[in-house]
């Protein structure tokens, strides 16, 4: 199994300084993505999972956020200790990054040919005319109608799913190892978000990219990634096969976290049932499970010690979860 | 069955007009956010309100309360139409009807503390002695509010920034009811939350309406909230509704092309369910509000158009007890040569 594994993330951690004290947005994740697997990282706002995956490429702040421990190994290659200068070559290259608001991570300035053939021309080291070629050639595998005329177009000029679709031709042009999508059809309404995911689907699976899915959406993620890992409160807690995970959840972050989603094709006509309280503060978190003052199965030992990693073996593949319940 | 209509619009339509020139400006255009909407409230129920972005849910809610002044067309409450009052009679009729808000940060004033932000409602209407109630009693009021809606009632002196998203949320809803509203138009109160808050909320809101015996207007986007807490459900597309059914048929079996689509679209939590059903992916992207249509407004997206679509708008026609749909596809032969 190892030695499928193209990037490996061990014990990662991410603090951000500020006045009220260091807020540990990433605690200690760790986790592995195979070749052409698909990777769901689910929770709520502030759990980290946006700043997991920005740890990955460096693209933190500094200050106030560091990236003060741990290892992102990208086949072999620990990318938190390259230099600057061959970062370049991993950044928009074997790793690319999409981002949520399509608007704000495109150049408003800038044709999107230009922003286009410039990376492919820095990575690949193809000649202006082909490089012109290999993005119009992308733009269309993305489903971008007249792409020979749009290139020339400035981002305003596209509306939200087209512009999701340019970033992802963008970031596929390369043909990255690893795609990284952090939430790309939060901003876009559903029936546009059905295209977006079909598009990422099929082209990770022509071109063969692994990818990594960051969404606070269940629904998103079940139909899409091979794997699922939930955050709460900057740690992995738990980690299952898609399928695995929601036939059984086991911390009751996630069984809470499946069951206060309202389901469209089961009519219960019951009561919702919720999660009470809400997320913690993450500044100077003490050493305890942060999810127990919110947990139903809450025991004494879970306020004193975050609980330890529990690895069992399902069919193939392993789960993990923590939590005090399991060891 | 006979069923008592609390409030209703007929053919409401909110125009906003294009301007161009600096000084002396000129109306060059209109975008047309709500196109000539027929929706009734009745009386105790939940209408929920699904569409996409720009289909003018929000616009709707907003013309009703009044808060834009609607272009044409009536909101008839209880046998008034609204759109015809005097402001002070308007005043005294819109306590009745209530919104709460999206966002919840901005929602709220920052400068004020919870207290005077849920009892603001009240001031209002004492100042025009609408009301009448003194100091102790509005005191009172708002900390039954406060704790009604989960909330401490020595929270009372804090300002908004000091609550989460879902408190805030929790804020605007007990300053809606401060004046013991009928009707609430909820305009995506959920979108802005966490899932597990969003659970929270949503429970809320059903306890709310059996204690206080509202009717509500809800909106939202997502296709699974609807579901949950709606009695009937309409979708809107480019400013028009396109289907209304209570939520159970609906859900059952949609018949609107774009509600087929719109519900195949929607994402479901189980991964069977999910690699097993077939999607409607939609081509294109939704037409600009900006132009006068004279076909059917879905028609450049629809997968079953038909040449009689280009040139006439359905209009919606009930076809089952209780399911309207705008729709060519379900007009009856006798209905579709009354056409040409």
């Amino acid at each position: 199994m190892s030695e499928e594994k193209i990037l490996q993330v061990e014990d990662l951690k991410t603090y951000f300084r500020t006045d009220e004290g260091t807020v540990k947005a990433v605690d200690g994740v760790s986790f592995s993505l195979g070749r052409k697997e698909s990777l769901g990282i689910v929770g709520e706002s502030g759990s980290g999972k946006s700043v997991t995956n920005q740890s990955l490429l460096r693209l933190i702040p500094s200050p106030p956020g560091k990236i003060v421990g741990g290892s992102v190994k990208l086949e072999g290659v620990d990318i938190l200790k390259l230099p600057k200068s061959k970062l370049r070559n991993i950044r928009g290259n074997k790793i690319s990054m999409i981002f949520q608001d399509p608007m704000t991570s495109l150049n408003p300035f800038l044709k999107i040919s230009t922003q286009m053939i410039e990376t492919i021309m820095l990575h690949q080291h193809e000649d202006k005319k082909t490089a012109r070629e290999h993005s119009i050639e992308m733009l269309r595998m993305v489903g971008l109608p007249k792409p020979e005329r749009r290139i020339d177009n400035y981002p305003h000029q596209f509306s939200g799913g087209m512009r999701q679709r340019v970033m992802i031709a963008m970031a596929l042009s390369c043909k990255p190892q690893v795609l990284i999508a952090d939430e790309p059809t939060t901003a876009l309404d559903v029936t546009i978000q059905a295209q977006i995911l079909e598009i990422m689907q099929d082209l990770s699976d022509r071109l063969g990219t692994a990818l990594i899915m960051i969404t606070h959406d269940l629904g998103v993620v079940a139909g899409l990634c091979d794997r699922i890992a939930v955050m709460y409160a900057g740690r992995i807690v738990e980690e299952a096969d898609t399928e695995v995970l929601f036939e059984e959840p086991q911390h009751p972050y996630t069984q809470g976290l499946i069951s206060s989603v309202p389901r469209l094709d089961k009519k219960t006509g019951k009561k919702l049932s919720s999660i009470p309280g809400q997320p913690p503060n993450l500044i100077d978190l003490p050493d305890c499970c942060p999810f127990y003052p919110r947990c139903p199965h809450v025991m004494d030992i879970c306020k004193n010690k975050y609980p330890n990693e529990v690895k069992t073996e399902v069919g193939s593949s392993t789960r993990r979860v923590s939590c005090w319940l399991y060891s | 069955m006979k069923h008592d209509v609390l409030l209703e619009t007929k053919d409401l339509k909110m125009h906003f007009p294009i301007e161009d020139g600096i000084i002396f400006k000129r109306k060059v255009g209109a975008i047309r956010a709500v196109d000539g909407v027929d929706l009734t409230l009745r009386k105790g129920e939940t209408l929920g309100v699904v569409g996409e972005s720009g289909c003018g849910k929000s616009t709707t809610a907003r013309a009703i309360s009044q808060l834009y002044q609607p272009t044409s067309g009536e909101v008839i409450f209880e046998g008034t139409d609204l759109t015809k009052l005097s402001q002070f009679e308007l005043l005294k009729t819109r306590r009745q009807i209530q919104m709460v808000f999206q966002d919840p940060y901005a929602s709220l004033n920052p400068r004020m503390v919870v207290n005077d932000i849920i009892r603001e409602p009240l001031d209002i209407y004492r100042n025009r002695r609408l009301l009448d109630m003194d100091r102790k009693e509005m005191e009172a009021k708002v900390e039954n509010l406060m704790e009604r809606v989960g909330l401490s009632r020595y929270f009372k002196n804090r300002y908004p920034h000091e609550f989460s998203g879902g408190q805030r949320q929790r804020i605007g809803i007990a300053r809606s009811l401060a004046l013991n509203p009928r009707v609430i138009l909820a305009d995506e109160p959920v979108s802005a939350l966490d899932v597990s808050i969003q659970a929270q909320i949503l429970n809320l809101f059903l306890e709310l309406q059996e204690e206080f015996d509202l009717t509500y207007m809800f909106i939202a986007h997502d296709l699974s909230v609807i579901e949950y807490v709606s009695n009937r459900v309409a979708v809107m597309y480019l400013g028009k509704v396109v289907e209304i059914a209570d939520s159970k048929s609906l859900y059952k079996q949609p018949l609107h092309p774009y509600t087929k689509a719109l519900f195949s679209a929607a994402p479901i939590p189980d991964p069977k369910v999910e690699r097993t059903r077939k999607r409607i992916v939609l081509e294109g992207d939704v037409p600009a509000p900006d132009q006068e249509r004279f076909g059917c407004y879905f028609y450049d997206r629809c997968p079953h158009r038909m040449d009689v679509c280009k040139k006439n708008v359905p209009e919606l026609l009930e076809v089952d007890t209780d399911h309207k749909v705008a729709c060519y596809l379900y007009f009856t032969q006798e209905q579709k040569s009354r056409l040409n």
